[in-house]
């Protein structure tokens, strides 16, 4: 039986919105699910994972060089936990677990699977390729085991009603000391998370400014909507990085998507492939945007946008 | 202090890919091909850290088939000083990958690894860290800046919450971001320059690399396709359908 272990994602106390979709990708493999969080003081986060369903055991490992979530610090102990019978590691598929989980699979032997979108069984993953324009099907090696991310926006969040027991433990090995973390700008928002809204608006380059992104935001929050841009407004400065959607961004599953502004380049499609709806604005009806989208209007979007607002 | 970077042959990024009807994987004759953009970025900044003179040999490496040497023309022609082609026709999979690069890095006693966070072919996004792993050294993955001073570098990081900052000892691995830098166009007495550099060739057998198990690629498909929706006229023809579908 398959004994999978997921890595925690957590930070200040909270658990990340990933893990319940990451439990929710171990489910289909089956078998028992242990969630370790390692942290300064995982307590928090620890009880918020014991409440997922289809979790079967917590593991906490306080450690203080654990407080920023370096994959150097942390690698070490995932590699030490990992091999005490887990036939599979899983994290999820954000900038932490991305940059964590290869240092894991590489000092396992294991070849990794990236951003699992699909599982057909214990060893065998569907993940896209080529910025989602071709999907493949994987088998891997059981042995060592099978590390994997999970790619979020194919997972449907677990519910939050059960109950496993949080074990604390320790877990010995020497950390580094070669990695030391200065600091975290992180943007403050009112706004729903991007990866996890149900509701996305989304500007381009056509913005041309960020005092010009207002009409954007203006529209997000009648929808309570949450707030991206292309790759091209972020480099332009308009808004800041981690609002980029895209191939090398988020990859996102919204109910609804507005691309206004946005060309609809395959990078920045790679992103969204999987939104329920989406509406696309641009004054350019050849635009490659309208190709994919649920609902097209051909427009200036310094005039539409404030319309479609005033009239929500 | 040496860098070594890494480039690898993907199929162009402009490029419409089609899957093979009978599944076995993507169509790559008669594309074009190109370095990975990424790998352009990782480049270009270790071009820049020569030209600052905190560099003062960049050695160029990739791995795969006689066509590769392309590649390598073109990191030379970046700026490059000479390059390392890891002869290998058949696929070679993260892990493999990383195991080469290691050696390499090893075998050159390199301060600076410079590679880009991932290929637009597989996206896997695992090579910089598993090189990192192989040799216990520190890794500053997605980087938008790379300051380096004595014996350290400060990395700023693109992460899901914003801008990480890290601190890390040389040697080091980097992992170049978009962001990082605007790669330079190519003049032609550079590419010409290129040519007349110095390209060391290896199999991985002569690096001490034997590929393990990897992951077995059963079936390649086209994602499920969208279906053109409709051109609405109005604002009002949008929200009329938009609630038409109790999506407000
Ligand atoms: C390796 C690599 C990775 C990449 N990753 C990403 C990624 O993750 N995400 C991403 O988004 N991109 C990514 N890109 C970039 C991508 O290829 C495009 O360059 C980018 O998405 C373009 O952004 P845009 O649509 O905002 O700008 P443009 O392509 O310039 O489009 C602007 C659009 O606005 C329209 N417009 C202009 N004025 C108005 C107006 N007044 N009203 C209405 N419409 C107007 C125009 O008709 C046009 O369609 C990547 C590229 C590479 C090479």
């Amino acid at each position: 039986m398959s004994k999978i272990l997921i890595i925690g994602q957590q930070a200040e106390g909270k658990l990340s919105s990933s893990i319940a979709k990451v439990v929710s990708a171990a489910k289909l493999v089956g078998g028992d699910i242990e969630v370790a969080i390692f942290a300064k003081d995982g307590s928090g986060a620890a009880a918020e994972a014991a409440k997922l369903e289809g979790v079967t055991k917590v593991l906490q490992i306080d450690r203080a060089e654990n407080d920023h979530g370096l994959a150097a610090i942390v690698a070490p102990q995932v590699v030490e936990l990992a091999k005490k019978g887990y036939t599979h590691v899983f994290a999820p598929g954000t900038t932490f677990g991305k940059d964590l989980l290869p240092r894991v699979a590489a000092k396992l032997g294991a070849q990794q699977v990236s951003d699992v979108m699909a599982v057909l069984g214990p060893t065998s993953f569907d993940r896209p390729i080529y910025a989602g324009n071709a999907i493949v099907t994987v088998e891997a090696p059981a042995a060592p085991a099978v590390v994997a991310t999970i790619r979020l926006a194919s997972f449907q969040a677990v519910g939050s009603g059960g109950s496993a027991p949080v074990e604390k433990i320790s877990v010995d090995v020497a950390l580094p000391t070669h990695t030391r973390f200065v600091k975290l700008e992180a943007q403050k928002s009112e706004r729903p998370e991007l990866q996890s809204a149900s509701r996305v608006v989304s500007g381009g380059r056509a913005l041309g400014s960020s005092e010009n992104f207002k009409v954007i935001y203006a529209l997000a929050d009648k929808l309570k909507a949450g707030v991206g841009a292309s790759r091209a407004a972020v480099d332009s400065g308009y808004v800041p990085n981690d609002m980029q959607v895209g191939q090398t961004g988020k990859i996102i599953a919204p109910e609804l998507y507005f691309a206004i502004g946005i060309s609809g380049a395959i990078q920045h499609l790679a992103g969204i492939k999987d939104a329920r709806t989406i509406v696309a604005i641009n004054k350019d009806a050849e635009a490659p945007i309208f190709e994919v989208a649920d609902f097209g209007l051909v427009g200036d979007l310094f005039t539409v946008v404030p319309e479609l607002t005033s009239k929500l | 202090m040496k860098a070594l970077v890494s480039v690898k042959r993907v199929v162009d990024y402009n490029v419409r890919i089609q899957v093979k009807s009978d599944g076995s994987g993507v169509v790559t004759d008669g594309v074009k091909f190109s370095v990975n953009p990424f790998d352009e970025i990782a480049m270009e900044e270790a071009v820049r850290l020569k030209e600052k003179g905190k560099v003062t040999e960049i050695i160029a490496v990739t791995i795969g088939g006689a066509k590769c040497e392309e590649t390598l023309r073109t990191a030379l022609a970046f700026g490059a000083d000479r390059a390392v082609h890891v002869k290998e026709e058949s696929e070679v999979q993260p892990l493999t990958a990383a195991q080469a690069l290691a050696a390499v890095f090893k075998k050159e006693e390199a301060q600076l690894f410079l590679l880009g966070k991932q290929a637009i072919d597989d996206d896997a996004n695992q090579t910089g860290q598993m090189v990192a792993a192989l040799l216990d050294l520190p890794q500053a993955t997605f980087a938008s800046k790379v300051e380096l001073e004595a014996g350290k570098a400060t990395v700023t990081r693109e992460v899901d919450a914003g801008l990480e900052t890290l601190e890390i000892d040389l040697p080091a691995v980097i992992t170049a971001d978009l962001r990082l830098n605007e790669p330079r166009y190519l003049k032609l007495p550079d590419i010409m320059k290129a040519k007349k550099k110095p390209i060391a060739a290896f199999s991985l057998t002569d690096l001490g690399v034997t590929p393990g198990a990897g992951l077995k690629a059963s079936k390649t498909a086209a994602p499920p396709k969208r279906s053109k929706g409709v051109v609405v006229k109005t604002v009002d023809e949008l929200i009329a359908a938009l609630k038409g579908k109790g999506l407000i």
